[in-house]
Protein backbone atom coordinates (compact mmCIF):
# COMPACT_ATOMS: atom_id res chain seq x y z
CA UNK A 1 0.00 0.00 0.00
CA UNK A 2 0.86 3.37 -0.03
CA UNK A 3 3.76 4.30 2.35
CA UNK A 4 3.91 7.75 4.30
CA UNK A 5 7.55 9.28 2.94
CA UNK A 6 8.20 9.10 7.40
CA UNK A 7 9.37 5.45 6.00
CA UNK A 8 11.62 5.83 3.27
CA UNK A 9 13.23 8.80 4.98
CA UNK A 10 14.78 6.85 7.93
CA UNK A 11 17.25 5.55 5.52
CA UNK A 12 18.26 9.17 5.08
CA UNK A 13 20.89 11.30 7.29
CA UNK A 14 19.28 12.17 10.15
CA UNK A 15 18.56 16.21 10.40
CA UNK A 16 18.71 17.70 13.41
CA UNK A 17 15.56 19.19 14.80
CA UNK A 18 14.70 22.32 13.18
CA UNK A 19 17.59 22.23 11.17
CA UNK A 20 16.32 23.48 7.36
CA UNK A 21 15.72 20.86 4.73
CA UNK A 22 15.78 23.55 1.77
CA UNK A 23 17.75 26.76 2.13
CA UNK A 24 18.23 29.13 -0.27
CA UNK A 25 21.49 31.43 0.45
CA UNK A 26 21.62 35.32 -0.97
CA UNK A 27 20.09 33.71 -4.37
CA UNK A 28 20.40 36.07 -7.08
CA UNK A 29 19.93 36.15 -10.93
CA UNK A 30 20.85 38.27 -13.94
CA UNK A 31 20.21 38.67 -17.21
CA UNK A 32 21.75 40.28 -20.10
CA UNK A 33 19.49 43.05 -21.73
CA UNK A 34 20.61 45.89 -24.41
CA UNK A 35 24.26 45.09 -23.48
CA UNK A 36 24.13 45.24 -19.63
CA UNK A 37 23.07 42.97 -16.71
CA UNK A 38 20.12 43.73 -15.29
CA UNK A 39 19.20 41.97 -11.54
CA UNK A 40 15.81 40.18 -11.65
CA UNK A 41 16.25 38.20 -8.36
CA UNK A 42 18.67 39.95 -5.77
CA UNK A 43 19.42 38.72 -2.10
CA UNK A 44 16.37 35.90 -1.73
CA UNK A 45 17.31 34.10 1.20
CA UNK A 46 15.19 31.47 3.18
CA UNK A 47 14.93 28.18 4.42
CA UNK A 48 12.67 24.91 4.55
CA UNK A 49 11.76 23.24 7.37
CA UNK A 50 10.89 19.24 6.15
CA UNK A 51 7.49 18.89 5.82
CA UNK A 52 6.55 22.37 5.23
CA UNK A 53 4.42 23.70 2.47
CA UNK A 54 5.94 26.99 1.09
CA UNK A 55 4.09 29.53 -1.34
CA UNK A 56 5.59 32.33 -2.97
CA UNK A 57 3.68 34.41 -4.57
CA UNK A 58 4.43 38.02 -6.25
CA UNK A 59 3.90 40.35 -9.57
CA UNK A 60 4.39 38.34 -12.66
CA UNK A 61 7.95 38.69 -13.74
CA UNK A 62 9.59 38.60 -10.92
CA UNK A 63 11.39 35.40 -10.88
CA UNK A 64 9.32 33.04 -8.73
CA UNK A 65 9.55 30.61 -11.91
CA UNK A 66 13.27 30.47 -11.79
CA UNK A 67 13.13 30.04 -8.12
CA UNK A 68 11.53 26.52 -8.78
CA UNK A 69 13.83 25.88 -11.58
CA UNK A 70 16.99 26.56 -8.96
CA UNK A 71 15.25 24.12 -6.92
CA UNK A 72 15.07 21.14 -9.09
CA UNK A 73 18.38 21.98 -10.74
CA UNK A 74 17.31 22.34 -14.11
CA UNK A 75 18.64 25.82 -13.92
CA UNK A 76 20.99 26.25 -10.68
CA UNK A 77 21.69 29.18 -8.74
CA UNK A 78 24.20 31.54 -10.96
CA UNK A 79 24.80 33.65 -7.83
CA UNK A 80 24.21 33.03 -4.09
CA UNK A 81 23.24 28.87 -3.18
CA UNK A 82 20.59 26.64 -3.03
CA UNK A 83 21.41 24.15 -0.80
CA UNK A 84 19.18 20.47 -0.04
CA UNK A 85 20.28 18.79 3.01
CA UNK A 86 23.70 20.47 3.08
CA UNK A 87 24.51 20.27 -0.03
CA UNK A 88 24.44 23.00 -3.30
CA UNK A 89 22.25 22.12 -5.99
CA UNK A 90 24.31 22.16 -8.70
CA UNK A 91 22.52 19.87 -11.36
CA UNK A 92 19.19 18.37 -11.95
CA UNK A 93 17.77 16.52 -8.82
CA UNK A 94 16.75 13.24 -9.14
CA UNK A 95 13.60 12.80 -6.94
CA UNK A 96 11.71 15.95 -7.61
CA UNK A 97 8.02 15.89 -8.19
CA UNK A 98 6.97 18.53 -10.77
CA UNK A 99 3.17 19.89 -11.53
CA UNK A 100 2.88 22.74 -13.73
CA UNK A 101 0.14 25.26 -15.32
CA UNK A 102 -0.07 22.97 -18.48
CA UNK A 103 -0.49 19.52 -17.08
CA UNK A 104 1.56 17.73 -20.03
CA UNK A 105 -0.08 14.22 -19.45
CA UNK A 106 1.61 11.73 -22.30
CA UNK A 107 -1.46 11.58 -24.70
CA UNK A 108 -0.45 8.21 -26.25
CA UNK A 109 -0.91 6.58 -21.83
CA UNK A 110 -4.44 5.90 -20.03
CA UNK A 111 -4.47 8.37 -16.77
CA UNK A 112 -3.68 4.92 -14.57
CA UNK A 113 -0.39 4.41 -17.26
CA UNK A 114 0.78 8.42 -16.69
CA UNK A 115 0.63 8.41 -13.14
CA UNK A 116 2.83 5.07 -13.12
CA UNK A 117 5.45 7.18 -15.04
CA UNK A 118 7.68 7.81 -12.76
CA UNK A 119 8.02 4.78 -11.03
CA UNK A 120 9.42 3.27 -14.27
CA UNK A 121 12.09 6.01 -13.92
CA UNK A 122 12.84 6.28 -10.22
CA UNK A 123 15.23 4.00 -8.66
CA UNK A 124 14.52 1.93 -6.25
CA UNK A 125 11.06 1.18 -8.10
CA UNK A 126 12.21 1.32 -11.84
CA UNK A 127 14.13 -1.95 -11.00
CA UNK A 128 11.25 -3.37 -9.30
CA UNK A 129 8.96 -2.17 -11.82
CA UNK A 130 7.75 -5.55 -13.55
CA UNK A 131 7.96 -7.59 -9.91
CA UNK A 132 6.21 -5.37 -8.38
CA UNK A 133 3.36 -3.99 -10.50
CA UNK A 134 0.30 -4.95 -9.15
CA UNK A 135 1.49 -3.01 -5.87
CA UNK A 136 2.46 0.35 -8.10
CA UNK A 137 -0.91 0.06 -9.96
CA UNK A 138 -2.34 0.15 -6.34
CA UNK A 139 -0.51 2.64 -5.29
CA UNK A 140 -1.64 5.04 -8.31
CA UNK A 141 -4.97 3.86 -7.69
CA UNK A 142 -5.24 4.75 -4.17
CA UNK A 143 -3.86 8.30 -5.45
CA UNK A 144 -6.27 8.41 -8.28
CA UNK A 145 -9.15 7.99 -5.47
CA UNK A 146 -7.56 10.65 -3.19
CA UNK A 147 -8.43 13.37 -6.35
CA UNK A 148 -11.50 11.20 -7.17
CA UNK A 149 -10.57 9.98 -10.37
CA UNK A 150 -10.78 6.20 -9.27
CA UNK A 151 -13.63 5.86 -12.61
CA UNK A 152 -11.72 7.40 -15.09
CA UNK A 153 -8.30 4.89 -15.02
CA UNK A 154 -8.48 4.18 -18.26
CA UNK A 155 -9.68 6.83 -19.96
CA UNK A 156 -6.76 9.12 -22.55
CA UNK A 157 -5.97 12.67 -21.64
CA UNK A 158 -8.26 14.22 -24.32
CA UNK A 159 -11.11 12.57 -22.66
CA UNK A 160 -10.72 14.45 -19.78
CA UNK A 161 -11.59 17.64 -18.46
CA UNK A 162 -8.66 20.27 -17.76
CA UNK A 163 -9.17 19.97 -14.40
CA UNK A 164 -9.31 16.08 -14.14
CA UNK A 165 -5.80 16.60 -16.32
CA UNK A 166 -4.41 18.61 -13.88
CA UNK A 167 -5.40 16.17 -10.92
CA UNK A 168 -3.59 13.34 -12.73
CA UNK A 169 -0.67 15.18 -13.12
CA UNK A 170 -0.80 15.71 -9.25
CA UNK A 171 -0.71 12.27 -8.56
CA UNK A 172 2.08 11.81 -11.11
CA UNK A 173 4.39 14.30 -9.38
CA UNK A 174 3.76 12.60 -5.75
CA UNK A 175 3.62 8.78 -6.67
CA UNK A 176 7.60 8.06 -6.05
CA UNK A 177 7.33 10.12 -2.99
CA UNK A 178 9.64 13.01 -4.19
CA UNK A 179 11.31 14.54 -1.16
CA UNK A 180 10.28 17.51 -2.92
CA UNK A 181 7.03 18.61 -4.81
CA UNK A 182 7.33 21.98 -7.28
CA UNK A 183 4.17 23.40 -8.01
CA UNK A 184 4.59 25.90 -10.71
CA UNK A 185 0.93 28.14 -10.64
CA UNK A 186 -0.61 24.49 -11.03
CA UNK A 187 -4.24 25.76 -11.00
CA UNK A 188 -3.67 28.97 -13.36
CA UNK A 189 -5.65 27.61 -15.81
CA UNK A 190 -7.97 26.54 -14.44
CA UNK A 191 -12.14 28.06 -13.31
CA UNK A 192 -12.30 29.35 -9.95
CA UNK A 193 -14.89 26.79 -8.54
CA UNK A 194 -12.41 24.24 -10.20
CA UNK A 195 -9.69 25.53 -8.59
CA UNK A 196 -10.86 25.71 -4.94
CA UNK A 197 -12.05 21.94 -5.08
CA UNK A 198 -8.40 21.34 -6.13
CA UNK A 199 -6.88 23.26 -3.42
CA UNK A 200 -8.65 20.62 -1.16
CA UNK A 201 -7.88 17.65 -3.44
CA UNK A 202 -4.22 19.08 -3.40
CA UNK A 203 -4.40 19.17 0.66
CA UNK A 204 -5.29 15.74 0.30
CA UNK A 205 -2.70 14.67 -1.84
CA UNK A 206 0.03 16.09 0.44
CA UNK A 207 -1.20 15.51 3.80
CA UNK A 208 -0.54 11.82 2.54
CA UNK A 209 3.27 12.36 1.82
CA UNK A 210 4.07 15.69 4.00
CA UNK A 211 6.98 15.97 1.59
CA UNK A 212 8.66 19.80 1.42
CA UNK A 213 6.43 21.80 -1.60
CA UNK A 214 6.97 24.80 -2.80
CA UNK A 215 4.19 26.62 -4.47
CA UNK A 216 4.59 29.57 -7.13
CA UNK A 217 1.16 31.36 -7.66
CA UNK A 218 -0.49 34.73 -7.89
CA UNK A 219 -3.61 33.27 -5.82
CA UNK A 220 -2.86 35.08 -2.61
CA UNK A 221 -6.20 32.82 -1.09
CA UNK A 222 -4.75 30.03 -2.80
CA UNK A 223 -1.17 30.47 -1.11
CA UNK A 224 -2.92 30.98 2.02
CA UNK A 225 -5.15 28.34 1.61
CA UNK A 226 -2.85 25.59 1.15
CA UNK A 227 0.80 27.23 2.90
CA UNK A 228 2.63 26.55 5.95
CA UNK A 229 4.17 29.85 5.03
CA UNK A 230 3.97 32.01 2.64
CA UNK A 231 6.95 34.46 1.04
CA UNK A 232 6.32 37.75 -0.70
CA UNK A 233 8.18 38.62 -3.76
CA UNK A 234 8.60 42.51 -4.93
CA UNK A 235 9.03 44.13 -8.10
CA UNK A 236 12.54 43.69 -10.10
CA UNK A 237 14.88 43.15 -8.45
CA UNK A 238 13.01 40.99 -6.57
CA UNK A 239 13.43 39.87 -3.51
CA UNK A 240 11.50 38.69 -0.22
CA UNK A 241 9.79 41.53 1.02
CA UNK A 242 7.43 39.38 3.33
CA UNK A 243 7.11 36.33 4.47
CA UNK A 244 3.87 35.17 7.03
CA UNK A 245 3.51 31.62 8.96
CA UNK A 246 -0.02 30.72 8.60
CA UNK A 247 -1.12 29.05 11.81
CA UNK A 248 -4.25 27.00 10.54
CA UNK A 249 -4.95 24.04 11.86
CA UNK A 250 -5.15 21.07 8.81
CA UNK A 251 -6.96 19.87 7.03
CA UNK A 252 -8.26 23.29 5.98
CA UNK A 253 -11.82 23.63 4.65
CA UNK A 254 -13.46 25.45 2.01
CA UNK A 255 -15.36 27.36 4.65
CA UNK A 256 -12.14 28.62 6.58
CA UNK A 257 -11.90 31.08 3.71
CA UNK A 258 -14.63 33.14 5.37
CA UNK A 259 -12.96 33.23 8.64
CA UNK A 260 -11.53 36.16 10.09
CA UNK A 261 -8.25 34.82 10.43
CA UNK A 262 -8.03 33.61 6.59
CA UNK A 263 -9.19 37.27 5.58
CA UNK A 264 -6.42 38.78 7.98
CA UNK A 265 -3.72 36.98 6.64
CA UNK A 266 -5.30 37.65 3.42
CA UNK A 267 -5.61 41.49 3.74
CA UNK A 268 -1.86 41.38 5.22
CA UNK A 269 -0.30 39.65 2.27
CA UNK A 270 -2.62 41.72 -0.11
CA UNK A 271 -1.34 45.27 1.49
CA UNK A 272 2.26 44.12 0.80
CA UNK A 273 1.78 43.13 -2.90
CA UNK A 274 0.55 46.85 -3.69
CA UNK A 275 2.94 48.72 -5.84
CA UNK B 1 -27.67 11.96 -43.39
CA UNK B 2 -25.60 13.19 -40.82
CA UNK B 3 -25.39 9.46 -39.40
CA UNK B 4 -24.47 8.48 -42.52
CA UNK B 5 -21.62 10.51 -43.16
CA UNK B 6 -19.78 10.14 -39.52
CA UNK B 7 -20.22 6.32 -40.50
CA UNK B 8 -17.09 4.52 -41.94
CA UNK B 9 -18.43 2.91 -45.13
CA UNK B 10 -19.19 6.75 -46.39
CA UNK B 11 -15.03 7.15 -46.57
CA UNK B 12 -15.54 4.17 -49.10
CA UNK B 13 -18.97 5.10 -50.78
CA UNK B 14 -18.95 8.25 -51.08
CA UNK B 15 -15.44 8.66 -53.09
CA UNK B 16 -16.44 5.70 -55.30
CA UNK B 17 -19.78 8.00 -56.21
CA UNK B 18 -17.58 10.79 -57.17
CA UNK B 19 -15.27 8.72 -59.60
CA UNK B 20 -18.29 7.29 -61.02
CA UNK B 21 -19.80 10.81 -61.80
CA UNK B 22 -16.38 12.36 -62.65
CA UNK B 23 -16.16 9.06 -65.52
CA UNK B 24 -20.16 9.94 -66.52
CA UNK B 25 -19.03 13.57 -67.16
CA UNK B 26 -15.76 12.82 -68.84
CA UNK B 27 -17.87 10.48 -71.38
CA UNK B 28 -20.30 12.88 -72.41
CA UNK B 29 -18.06 15.36 -72.70
CA UNK B 30 -15.98 13.51 -75.29
CA UNK B 31 -19.36 12.69 -76.82
CA UNK B 32 -20.76 15.97 -77.35
CA UNK B 33 -17.89 17.73 -78.29
CA UNK B 34 -16.69 14.86 -80.50
CA UNK B 35 -13.11 15.06 -79.05
CA UNK B 36 -10.80 12.25 -80.65
CA UNK B 37 -9.75 9.50 -78.96
CA UNK B 38 -6.10 10.56 -79.51
CA UNK B 39 -6.59 13.84 -77.89
CA UNK B 40 -8.69 12.82 -75.03
CA UNK B 41 -9.78 9.32 -74.62
CA UNK B 42 -13.43 8.33 -73.43
CA UNK B 43 -12.94 5.98 -70.18
CA UNK B 44 -15.12 3.39 -72.02
CA UNK B 45 -12.14 3.78 -74.40
CA UNK B 46 -9.52 3.55 -71.81
CA UNK B 47 -11.50 0.34 -69.76
CA UNK B 48 -11.18 -1.38 -73.52
CA UNK B 49 -7.66 -0.52 -73.83
CA UNK B 50 -6.98 -1.93 -70.05
CA UNK B 51 -8.31 -5.11 -70.84
CA UNK B 52 -6.97 -5.44 -74.31
CA UNK B 53 -3.38 -4.53 -73.20
CA UNK B 54 -4.06 -6.43 -69.51
CA UNK B 55 -0.99 -8.15 -69.39
CA UNK B 56 1.86 -5.38 -70.32
CA UNK B 57 0.03 -3.37 -68.06
CA UNK B 58 0.20 -6.08 -65.19
CA UNK B 59 4.05 -6.72 -65.62
CA UNK B 60 4.65 -2.82 -65.67
CA UNK B 61 2.44 -1.75 -63.02
CA UNK B 62 4.43 -4.71 -60.90
CA UNK B 63 7.60 -3.35 -62.10
CA UNK B 64 6.53 0.35 -61.00
CA UNK B 65 5.58 -1.09 -57.72
CA UNK B 66 8.55 -2.99 -56.89
CA UNK B 67 10.67 -0.47 -57.74
CA UNK B 68 8.63 2.24 -56.26
CA UNK B 69 8.19 0.28 -52.46
CA UNK B 70 12.10 -0.98 -52.36
CA UNK B 71 12.97 3.14 -52.99
CA UNK B 72 10.23 4.18 -50.14
CA UNK B 73 11.36 1.28 -47.73
CA UNK B 74 15.08 2.48 -47.81
CA UNK B 75 13.60 6.27 -47.52
CA UNK B 76 11.53 5.62 -44.49
CA UNK B 77 14.69 3.77 -43.11
CA UNK B 78 17.41 6.66 -43.55
CA UNK B 79 14.41 9.38 -43.20
CA UNK B 80 13.99 8.23 -40.07
CA UNK B 81 17.82 7.79 -38.76
CA UNK B 82 18.60 11.17 -39.94
CA UNK B 83 15.54 12.96 -38.78
CA UNK B 84 16.15 11.93 -35.24
CA UNK B 85 20.17 12.74 -35.86
CA UNK B 86 19.17 16.26 -36.75
CA UNK B 87 16.66 16.44 -34.53
CA UNK B 88 18.33 15.35 -31.53
CA UNK B 89 22.14 16.80 -32.41
CA UNK B 90 22.45 20.42 -32.98
CA UNK B 91 25.93 19.68 -34.85
CA UNK B 92 24.36 17.31 -37.29
CA UNK B 93 21.50 20.16 -37.56
CA UNK B 94 23.53 23.05 -38.69
CA UNK B 95 26.05 20.74 -40.51
CA UNK B 96 23.17 18.72 -42.66
CA UNK B 97 20.41 20.51 -42.77
CA UNK B 98 21.44 23.22 -45.14
CA UNK B 99 22.88 20.62 -47.46
CA UNK B 100 19.44 18.57 -47.29
CA UNK B 101 17.44 21.59 -48.34
CA UNK B 102 20.07 22.24 -51.14
CA UNK B 103 19.81 18.89 -52.22
CA UNK B 104 16.09 18.58 -52.06
CA UNK B 105 15.73 22.09 -54.47
CA UNK B 106 17.30 19.80 -57.44
CA UNK B 107 14.90 18.53 -59.81
CA UNK B 108 15.45 14.74 -59.52
CA UNK B 109 14.61 14.47 -63.22
CA UNK B 110 18.06 15.97 -63.77
CA UNK B 111 19.98 13.56 -61.74
CA UNK B 112 17.86 10.55 -64.06
CA UNK B 113 20.43 10.63 -66.88
CA UNK B 114 23.43 10.62 -64.68
CA UNK B 115 21.63 7.51 -62.90
CA UNK B 116 20.91 5.93 -66.38
CA UNK B 117 24.79 6.52 -66.99
CA UNK B 118 26.00 5.06 -63.84
CA UNK B 119 23.42 1.96 -63.52
CA UNK B 120 22.25 1.98 -66.78
CA UNK B 121 19.11 2.17 -68.22
CA UNK B 122 17.28 -0.40 -65.64
CA UNK B 123 15.24 -0.44 -62.55
CA UNK B 124 18.54 0.75 -60.70
CA UNK B 125 17.81 4.26 -61.40
CA UNK B 126 13.39 3.83 -60.42
CA UNK B 127 14.65 2.78 -57.30
CA UNK B 128 17.14 5.49 -56.68
CA UNK B 129 15.15 8.22 -57.55
CA UNK B 130 12.16 7.17 -55.84
CA UNK B 131 14.17 7.45 -53.17
CA UNK B 132 15.66 10.65 -53.28
CA UNK B 133 11.92 12.09 -54.10
CA UNK B 134 10.88 10.41 -50.45
CA UNK B 135 13.53 10.39 -47.76
CA UNK B 136 13.11 14.53 -47.52
CA UNK B 137 9.77 14.82 -45.97
CA UNK B 138 10.17 11.80 -43.95
CA UNK B 139 13.40 13.20 -42.20
CA UNK B 140 12.37 16.73 -41.86
CA UNK B 141 8.85 15.73 -40.32
CA UNK B 142 10.78 13.21 -37.54
CA UNK B 143 12.99 16.11 -36.97
CA UNK B 144 9.59 18.38 -36.50
CA UNK B 145 8.39 15.94 -34.27
CA UNK B 146 10.77 15.94 -32.19
CA UNK B 147 11.95 19.33 -31.64
CA UNK B 148 7.73 19.99 -30.36
CA UNK B 149 7.93 18.19 -27.51
CA UNK B 150 6.76 20.37 -24.57
CA UNK B 151 9.77 21.66 -22.53
CA UNK B 152 7.37 21.06 -19.81
CA UNK B 153 7.41 17.35 -20.82
CA UNK B 154 11.00 17.04 -20.98
CA UNK B 155 11.44 18.96 -17.62
CA UNK B 156 9.23 16.69 -15.81
CA UNK B 157 11.47 13.72 -16.99
CA UNK B 158 14.86 15.58 -16.40
CA UNK B 159 13.84 16.08 -12.65
CA UNK B 160 12.84 11.96 -12.24
CA UNK B 161 16.68 12.03 -13.25
CA UNK B 162 15.90 10.42 -16.83
CA UNK B 163 18.71 9.36 -19.18
CA UNK B 164 18.81 10.75 -22.99
CA UNK B 165 17.57 7.03 -23.87
CA UNK B 166 14.57 7.01 -21.94
CA UNK B 167 13.04 10.17 -22.66
CA UNK B 168 13.02 9.28 -25.81
CA UNK B 169 11.28 6.10 -25.31
CA UNK B 170 9.04 7.62 -23.08
CA UNK B 171 8.60 10.85 -24.96
CA UNK B 172 10.59 11.13 -27.99
CA UNK B 173 9.46 8.56 -30.08
CA UNK B 174 6.02 8.18 -29.46
CA UNK B 175 5.35 11.69 -29.52
CA UNK B 176 6.78 11.80 -33.39
CA UNK B 177 4.87 8.86 -34.39
CA UNK B 178 2.12 10.28 -35.68
CA UNK B 179 4.45 12.84 -37.22
CA UNK B 180 6.23 10.10 -39.25
CA UNK B 181 2.71 8.89 -40.11
CA UNK B 182 1.88 12.06 -41.96
CA UNK B 183 5.49 12.49 -43.49
CA UNK B 184 4.67 8.48 -45.24
CA UNK B 185 1.87 9.45 -46.56
CA UNK B 186 3.27 12.20 -48.65
CA UNK B 187 6.55 10.31 -49.04
CA UNK B 188 4.35 7.66 -50.81
CA UNK B 189 3.05 9.59 -53.55
CA UNK B 190 6.20 11.12 -53.52
CA UNK B 191 8.18 7.80 -54.33
CA UNK B 192 5.47 6.56 -57.25
CA UNK B 193 6.36 10.21 -58.90
CA UNK B 194 10.20 9.34 -58.51
CA UNK B 195 9.95 5.94 -59.68
CA UNK B 196 7.49 7.36 -63.03
CA UNK B 197 9.82 9.92 -63.83
CA UNK B 198 12.80 7.92 -63.66
CA UNK B 199 10.85 5.30 -65.70
CA UNK B 200 10.03 7.80 -68.53
CA UNK B 201 13.24 9.10 -68.78
CA UNK B 202 15.50 6.16 -68.82
CA UNK B 203 14.26 2.27 -68.67
CA UNK B 204 13.76 -0.89 -70.06
CA UNK B 205 10.25 -1.13 -67.96
CA UNK B 206 7.51 -0.05 -65.79
CA UNK B 207 4.35 2.11 -66.05
CA UNK B 208 6.30 5.47 -67.14
CA UNK B 209 8.51 3.73 -69.83
CA UNK B 210 4.47 2.29 -71.03
CA UNK B 211 2.93 6.03 -70.95
CA UNK B 212 6.23 6.95 -72.68
CA UNK B 213 6.13 4.23 -75.70
CA UNK B 214 2.50 4.30 -76.17
CA UNK B 215 2.05 8.30 -76.44
CA UNK B 216 5.08 7.60 -79.28
CA UNK B 217 2.45 4.78 -80.74
CA UNK B 218 -0.38 7.39 -80.63
CA UNK B 219 -2.04 5.00 -78.63
CA UNK B 220 -3.46 7.23 -76.43
CA UNK B 221 -6.07 5.28 -74.75
CA UNK B 222 -3.65 2.80 -73.59
CA UNK B 223 -1.09 6.02 -71.92
CA UNK B 224 -4.33 7.02 -69.71
CA UNK B 225 -4.59 3.27 -68.71
CA UNK B 226 -1.50 3.40 -67.24
CA UNK B 227 -2.47 6.69 -65.20
CA UNK B 228 -5.16 4.94 -64.04
CA UNK B 229 -3.30 2.19 -62.85
CA UNK B 230 -0.82 4.45 -61.66
CA UNK B 231 -3.62 6.29 -59.64
CA UNK B 232 -4.98 3.55 -58.13
CA UNK B 233 -2.04 2.35 -56.66
CA UNK B 234 -0.85 5.53 -55.21
CA UNK B 235 -4.25 5.36 -53.71
CA UNK B 236 -4.16 2.17 -52.49
CA UNK B 237 -0.67 2.33 -50.66
CA UNK B 238 -2.13 5.99 -49.52
CA UNK B 239 -5.02 4.36 -48.02
CA UNK B 240 -2.56 1.60 -46.27
CA UNK B 241 -1.31 4.22 -44.31
CA UNK B 242 -4.16 5.66 -42.89
CA UNK B 243 -5.32 2.44 -42.09
CA UNK B 244 -2.39 1.63 -40.09
CA UNK B 245 -1.95 5.39 -38.84
CA UNK B 246 -5.47 4.58 -37.25
CA UNK B 247 -4.04 1.37 -35.73
CA UNK B 248 -0.91 2.19 -34.41
CA UNK B 249 -1.95 6.04 -33.11
CA UNK B 250 -4.90 4.49 -30.96
CA UNK B 251 -4.85 7.56 -28.55
CA UNK B 252 -5.33 10.50 -31.69
CA UNK B 253 -8.71 11.93 -32.48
Amino acid sequence: MFQPIADSATAQPVLALGEPLLEFDRVGLEYPFEGSMRRIIEDVTLSVQPGEFVAIVGPSGCGKTSILRMVSGLNPAPIGAVRYRGETIRRPMKNVGMAFQNPVLLPWRSTLDNVLLPLEIVQPYKREFKQRKAEFVQMAQDLLKTVKLQDFQKQFPWQLSGGMRQRASLCRALIHQPEILLLDEPFGALDAFTREEMWVMLQALWMRVKCVSILITHDLREAVFLADRVYVMGARPSSIIYDVKIDLPRPRTLEMELSDEFNHYFSNIRRHIQH
Amino acid sequence: MNRFLKSKSASFVLPFIATVLLFILWELAVIIFKIPPFNLPSPSNIFQAMTQFAPQLITNAGRTLWTTLVGFSVAVLVGVLLGFLIGYSRIAYLMLYPLLVAFNTIPKAAIVPLLAIWFGANAIPATITAFLLAFFPIAVNVALGLDTVEPEMKDVLRSLGATQVETFQKVGFPHTLPYIFASLKIAASFAFIGAVISESVASNAGLGYLIVQATADFNVPLAFAGLMVLALMGVILYGFFVLAEKKIIYWAR
